[in-house]
């Protein structure tokens, strides 16, 4: 279980790391000279490329920040392992479900 | 040993914690004399001064270790640590190790120390009987080259009293018990490998580590736990990926 948790959360961080800077980096080129929400929308909408990159992202971090979480919960507040784990997993899915109504939204599909 | 006191003699002052409390620390001054390590202060101070002083040593020259104290904070093997190199405007301060229940003076329990050195899987299981000859490992060979970096503890406690992680998680099976299961992965004569990853990386293994390296920094014979602790998440990443 541990190893696998661990396995996972360098796998999802591996993952991120090249979305993260293409993010960041998108969102600096985008603002250049100002944005309103209605440009970023006529560009998201519909653009399945988007969807599945944001969706991906969205995935991962539903997966790496709740095993962080309870490795925090674990060795910061001494919960035991079964209940750091039901929390990480409240947390985790919650992440999901705001996280994928944010990626139906800005791609147009909700 | 100089018994002669001559009044010009240069004194050292040793606190050394006392009983079974912390915070209780019983001042003596000692002769300082050259090439003078933490042990032999110790030594003096029981045989001269305070008979009733609990400490623990056997080899006095590095091997068998024994003789680990906290000297002024800092974990050390005091048969091999001069006085010249730690003491601070004529002081010393001596406590037991760290993150082990205390016995008494300067003796702490090690079983829990030793215990989990079992349960990080550190059995080794043969696959050859007495009848077969002895098996010819190549020093050459990668898996030995990395036994070998991490094979010369001697097993003081060092590294589990600088470690962090080990005060903050009783269950963190330590530096050492990880270092000695690294060892056994790489030893090819062992007969069950995977357990070893798989007992490494249980409940608060090896992926508990914070890779802070307090073990690397204070290890008195330059073992790097720390590097073998990364080697079994490494195994343990790549033998999942495998379908192990």
């Amino acid at each position: 279980m541990e190893a696998r948790l661990f396995a996972l959360q360098r796998l999802t961080a591996m993952v991120m790391a090249p979305f993260v800077l293409v993010h960041v980096g998108l969102v600096i080129y985008a603002v250049r000279g100002g944005l309103t929400a209605g440009e970023i929308l006529s560009r998201t909408e519909g653009n399945w490329l988007w969807i599945v990159f944001y969706g991906l992202f969205v995935l991962s971090v539903s997966v790496h920040v709740p095993i962080g979480l309870r490795n925090i919960l674990i060795e910061w507040l001494k919960l035991g392992r079964a209940a750091a784990s039901v929390i990480g997993l409240m947390f985790g899915a919650a992440l999901l479900v705001l996280g994928i109504r944010a990626v139906a939204a800005v791609g147009g599909l909700a | 040993m100089d018994t002669t006191h001559s009044t010009n003699q240069r004194q050292l002052t040793v606190r050394i914690s006392r009983g079974t409390e912390e915070g209780k620390f019983s001042t003596y001054l000692v002769p300082w004399r050259d090439n003078q390590t933490v042990l032999d202060v110790v030594t003096e101070v029981q045989r001269t001064q305070e008979p009733g002083l609990s400490y623990r040593y056997a080899c006095r020259v590095g091997v068998c270790g024994s003789c680990a104290m906290t000297v002024n904070g800092k974990p050390r093997w005091t048969c091999r640590t001069h006085v010249s190199r730690v003491e601070e405007a004529g002081v010393i301060v001596i406590e037991p190790l760290r993150n082990m229940p205390r016995i008494k003076d300067l003796v702490v329990d090690m079983r829990e120390f030793f215990q989990k050195w079992a349960r990080a899987g550190n059995t080794f299981v043969g696959t050859a009987t007495r009848n077969d000859p002895p098996a010819l490992v190549s020093p050459q060979s990668k898996q030995r080259k990395l036994a070998d970096a991490a094979i010369e503890c001697i097993n003081c406690g060092v590294c589990y009293a600088a470690c962090d992680v080990v005060s903050w998680d009783k269950d963190y099976l330590g530096p050492a018990a990880l270092n000695r299961a690294w060892t056994l992965y790489n030893d090819e004569r062992h007969a069950d490998p995977k357990d070893v990853l798989h007992k490494a990386t249980s409940g608060s293994g090896c992926n508990s580590c914070h890779t802070q390296g307090s073990c690397m920094k204070h290890c008195p014979v330059s073992l790097s736990p720390t590097g073998s602790i990364a080697g079994l998440k490494r195994s343990a990443i790549f033998s999942l990926l495998k379908g192990g």
